[in-house]
Order: structure tokens, then sequence, then C-alpha cells
């Protein structure tokens, strides 16, 4: 027989356990979809309503290369974020170059109409009804780790995240292109001045960031379901994530995902009835103590 | 302002009188008011249409004073709007249903919650400024949202009854009042911005937009004008969200929205930012083409929104009233 207390103790800590890795899922779908919003905006200093854009696309892209081509899970997963990579290439080579020395209000204008199209488009091709997650049959069940059971998919999202993290951090700080990255973040006339090819450097990353959110977008439907008015109703949470991460860094948005997504899971499970209010006010707090979010280097972004 | 100044060509004094007579009201700027009028007596089937179509002006000319005068871009001006609706509401359904002092109470509190959260919102700069407008107001739609007791949750706020206009005119069932008191409030918060903007204030106003650093350097208190524009164009807000209240008897959650911050956002684009009629111009063209073209197609009414918003970016960033002025400029050069 145990004592009361015990299984209340035990009831508290799993119930601490699932909250937190709830939320360590949810925030590195967030991480994985916003990284690219935080490097795109810290280097071009373009205020990008219209991430959320791709990474819908992805998550259709996902689901349709499934569903109606037939495609295995991984290669249609693939497919998708080269598929998106290249549609935010485009995007940015033909429209967004053209606004970057617009000011802000013009950018937001810009990618407003951007969200709406994307809306009213998602809807008159895919309809307006959520689509079902792209999650293959052996990623599915629990998996048993020290006596508790874990959902296999979202233990996968978190691997994944953290692979992409790594892949990142790696990247940014070790590679020329990253090096290249972190200069025109600082200074983008510098950059340029010391023949770096800044409107090549933007295009590149904007497709990098196109493809992560596509990624993000197609991984995390279960998490994020993917309906038409996606872009517009978690708008908000991944612009927290970048805003509270601070501009053009790989380790201030993962902080902040890991931080919303582990909140925002524990408000939902603690106090309903509060909703999303707290992580409004914290956001508020946050930006109020550190406007240039928590990790952002002065001087970054807009 | 461009539509006011003076072709480059001319001489000196004439640009100066230009200037100087910039406040004196011209005879275009009759036209919406006598449209207004005109639209009482010729469409008396679409008055409740019609004022919402006055509603909506009025809110898109409190944005203009922030966004088009004094440069702050918010995505968030539905708080204000908000508000004013809830407390015009919530105070019916408690029994303040004279609807003059209601107005001023939501104007009121709008205007104080312009000032909370300006003394702390306009602090920031850039991304920092747009996302803390965008919070404040999601904040306060989950307050509402939760706050089920006193804002009626997701149901809104049903079965709000005003007494009559001046204790005489009843909100009648083909919404004359409704129209004509609309009209009127419009009416004196357009008198009351066209002073504002014309005024010194409202010219530190502009000077802050173009360059907060020369404001600063001529020794302009750039942080407390740009909290009092943005607490006038709260409290007018405010009143326009009350308006809207007292003209429908009903408030929802969507008055507190993103999607309403946007909706307004881009009627002002559409008739033009920073020249005080763009309101005028937008919001009835907005509306009207919604009311026309939305019921049928809505999906493809918000694809069409979407692509007028990036033509506007990038072919006519003045709105429809920039494209005006281009064209009688070209008149003017050709005659010239």
């Amino acid at each position: 027989m145990v004592p009361a207390t015990d299984t209340a103790m035990d009831a508290a800590l799993s119930a601490a356990i699932s909250i937190a890795f709830h939320g360590v899922a949810y925030g590195m779908v967030l991480y994985l979809i916003s990284v690219g919003l935080s490097v795109t905006m810290g280097l071009m200093g373009f205020v990008n309503l219209a991430h959320g854009v791709f990474a819908m696309a992805g998550g259709y892209a996902a689901v349709t290369l499934m569903a109606r081509a037939g495609l295995p899970f991984f290669p249609a997963l693939a497919l998708s974020v080269v598929i998106v990579a290249a549609l935010g290439m485009m995007i940015e080579r033909t429209l967004y170059r053209r606004l970057y020395d617009a000011g802000e209000l013009d950018q937001v204008l810009f990618t407003i109409g951007l969200v709406f199209m994307a809306v009213a488009a998602a809807k008159f091709i895919w309809g307006p009804q959520p689509q079902p997650a792209p999650v293959p049959e052996y990623l599915r069940g629990q998996l048993v780790m020290g006596g508790r059971a874990f959902p296999a998919y979202r233990s996968f999202l978190i691997l994944s995240g953290a692979v992409v993290v790594a892949g990142l951090w790696l990247g940014l700080g070790r590679t020329r292109f990253g090096a290249q990255i972190r200069a025109t973040v600082d200074n983008r006339r510098m950059a340029q001045s010391i023949g770096i090819n800044t409107s090549l450097l933007f295009t590149c990353s904007f497709a990098l960031g196109s493809g992560l959110a596509a990624l993000g977008g197609a991984l995390g439907a279960d998490i994020l379901a993917i309906d038409p008015t996606y872009a517009q109703e978690h708008l908000v949470f991944f612009l927290i994530v970048v805003a509270v991460g601070g501009l053009g860094s790989i380790i201030g948005p993962l902080a902040a995902a890991l931080l919303l997504g582990v909140t925002a899971s524990a408000c939902s499970y603690l106090a309903p009835q509060f909703g999303a209010f707290f992580i409004y006010a914290a956001t508020l707090a946050i930006l109020l103590w550190r406007p240039h979010g928590l990790f952002g280097r002065k001087g970054a972004g807009p | 302002m461009s539509a006011e100044a003076a072709p480059l060509t001319a001489a000196p004094s004439a640009a100066v009188a230009a200037i100087l007579g910039r406040h004196r009201l011209r005879a275009v700027e009759a036209l919406p008011w006598l449209c207004a009028g005109l639209g009482f007596f010729a469409l008396p089937d679409y008055l409740a249409l019609g004022s919402q179509i006055l509603i909506m002006t009025l809110f898109a000319m409190s944005l203009d004073l922030v966004l088009g005068y004094a440069g702050i871009v918010t995505l968030g001006h539905a708080a204000f709007f908000g508000t004013g609706a809830y407390v015009a509401g919530i105070l019916a359904l408690h029994g303040w249903s004279e609807p003059i002092s209601a107005l001023a109470i939501a104007g009121a509190a709008a205007g104080l919650l312009g000032v909370a959260t300006g003394l702390i919102v306009l602090r920031a700069r850039g991304l920092a400024l747009l996302m803390l407008t965008l919070v404040v107001a999601e904040m306060l739609q989950e307050a509402a949202n939760k706050l089920g007791w006193l804002t009626g949750g997701t149901d809104g706020l049903q079965g709000i009854t005003i007494a009559p206009l001046l204790g005489r005119f009843d909100f009648d069932l083909f919404g004359r009042t409704a129209y004509l008191y609309s009209l009127a409030v419009l009416l004196l918060a357009w008198w009351l911005v066209r002073r504002i903007v014309h005024s010194p204030f409202g010219h530190s106003l502009t000077g802050l937009r173009e360059s907060a650093i020369r404001m600063r350097a001529i020794g302009a208190p750039v942080f407390r004008r740009r909290l009092r524009a943005y607490a006038v164009s709260a409290a007018l807000a405010g009143i326009a969200g009350a308006l809207l209240t007292q003209t429908t008897q009903f408030v929802g959650l969507q008055v507190l929205s993103f999607e309403l911050s946007g909706t307004v956002l881009v009627m002002l684009v559409l008739g033009g930012i920073g020249r005080l009629y763009g309101a005028f111009i937008g919001a009835p063209l907005y509306m009207i083409a919604q009311d026309q073209l939305a019921k049928q197609d809505p999906v493809n009414w918000l694809f069409w929104i979407g692509l007028l918003l990036v033509l506007i970016v990038f072919f006519a960033r003045g709105g429809i009233l920039g494209l005006v002025d281009r064209i009688l400029m070209a008149m003017g050069r050709r005659c010239a």
C-alpha cells in the first residue's frame, strides 16, 4: 500500500513530465518555423508577417504528396521542403527584394496582403477543413523509457528539432556562409564593402528560412493543424518567438520557443480558464525589459 | 499633405500663402458630407450599412492620426475600438442607457487605455513596437473571451437597449436615428481631427513621422507628443466602437480582433494615409465592395483584398487619393 502523499507526488511528477514533454515538442515546432524568420528579419530588417504562409505551404505540400501522390513520409517531407524553399526563393527574388529599403508600413501591408491571398488560395484548393496530420504508421505508437510511456511522434519531433538546432548552430558558427550571415546581421554596409554578396546571401537565407518553416509546418501538423487560416492564426506566436528570442540569432529563438511551448502547455493544463492571457502578459513584460529580446544584439534588425 | 502643397514652380510667396492657407476649408471638403446627406434621402433601405460605413470611417480616421500623421505603425488599434464597444455595451446592460454620456464614458475609457498602454508601448521602436501593439490587443481579446460574466465570452453581449437619443429620438428599425447620430459624431470628430492636424501640434506630429531624431534635436518632447496623439486616437477609436454597440445593440469578440485591426488598416491605406480624407474614401469603398462582393464569395474577396494590398504597396503608395493627386499634377503640368 502506497501512502497517499506518495501517489499525489507521483501524479504531480507525471503531470510535470507530461507538461514538459508536450511543451518541448510544441516549442520545437515553433522553433523550426520561426528560426528562419529570426534570421531573415535580423539580416534584412524586414518585417515579415507572411512567414507562416511558408509553414502552411509545407504542411499542405507534405499532406498532398503523401495522400495523393502516395509518397512515403520522409521523401514527401524532403520534397515539400525543397518545393517551399524554391517558392520562397522565387518570391524573395521577385517581390520581397523590392521592399528592403521601403518603410516598415509598406512591408507590413505587403506581407499582410500575402497572408490574405494565401488564406484564400488554401481555402480554394484544399477547402476550409483542417488536413489530417501526415504521421506515418511506425511513428504512431508509444515509446517506453524508464517506466513511462511517451508518444513516439512527439519524441521524434523533439529529436528532429535537436538535429536542426545542432545543424544550424554548427552551420552558422563554423562555415563561411554562417560567418557571412553573422557579419551581415552585425553591419550590412560593412559586410557589403568587404565583398560579401549580400544580395545572394539574402536569397539563400530566405530560401533556407522558408524551407525550415515548411519542415516545421509539415512535422508539426499534429500540433498546429494545417488549415487555411494557419498563417494568420499562429502569426502572433511566431512573432513572439522571434521578438522575445532576439533577431538574427539561432539560440535566442530556441530558448524563446521552448519557454513559450512549455508555458503554453502548462497554462492549458493548469489554468485553462485564463487561456493565453499569461503568455501575452509575459511577452509584454519581456519586451519592456529587453526591447531587443532576451538574446538580441542591439542594432540588429529593424 | 501634398494635396495642399503648391507646385514647386510657383513663386515663393504663393508657396507661403498655400502653406498659411492650408487650414482653410475648401469647397471640395464638403463633398463627403453632401454624399452622406444624399445617402440618407436617396437610399433609405441601406441606412444600417450607412451607419456602419460612418463608424468605420471614424475608426479609420482615428488610425490615420497615429499611423498617417504620427507615423506609429500599429497592428492593434482594435484594442481601443473594442474597449469602447464593450464599455458602451456593459454600461447599457447595467442600466446606463443614455447614449451620449455613455459614448463619452466609452471614449474616455479607451483614451485612458491609450495613455496606459502608450506609456508602455511607445517606448519601443520597430518590430518591438509592432509586437507590443499586437500583443496588447490579443491580450484584451483573450481577457474578453475568458471574462464571460462581464463580457458574455464568445456569445458576446446581447439584449442591449439604448434610451432614445436626447430623450426624444428612438433608435428605430430603419436605422434613421442611428445614421444621423453616427453622422453627427463623425462630423464632430472630423472637425476635431482637422483642427489637430492643422495645429502646431499636428505639424510636429508630421515632423515626428519624418524624423524623430531631428524633432528631438530642435527640442520637441518626442515621447509626450506621441503619447498625446496615441491617446486622442484611442479615444476616437473607442467612440467609434461605442457607436457600433449603440447602433447595432450587440458586441462580439471580433471588435477586439486582429482581423479588425487589419481591416481598418486596409481601409485607410486604400484611401491614402496621412491626408485626413483617406478614411472617407477607403472605408466607404471597402464596406460597399464587401457588401456587394463578399456575401456571394467570401473566399475570393479575401484574395482580391490581399492582391489589392500588394498592388497598392508596389504601384500606388498614396492609395486612391495619392493616385488622384498624381493625375491632377500630370494634368496641371500639361496645362502649364
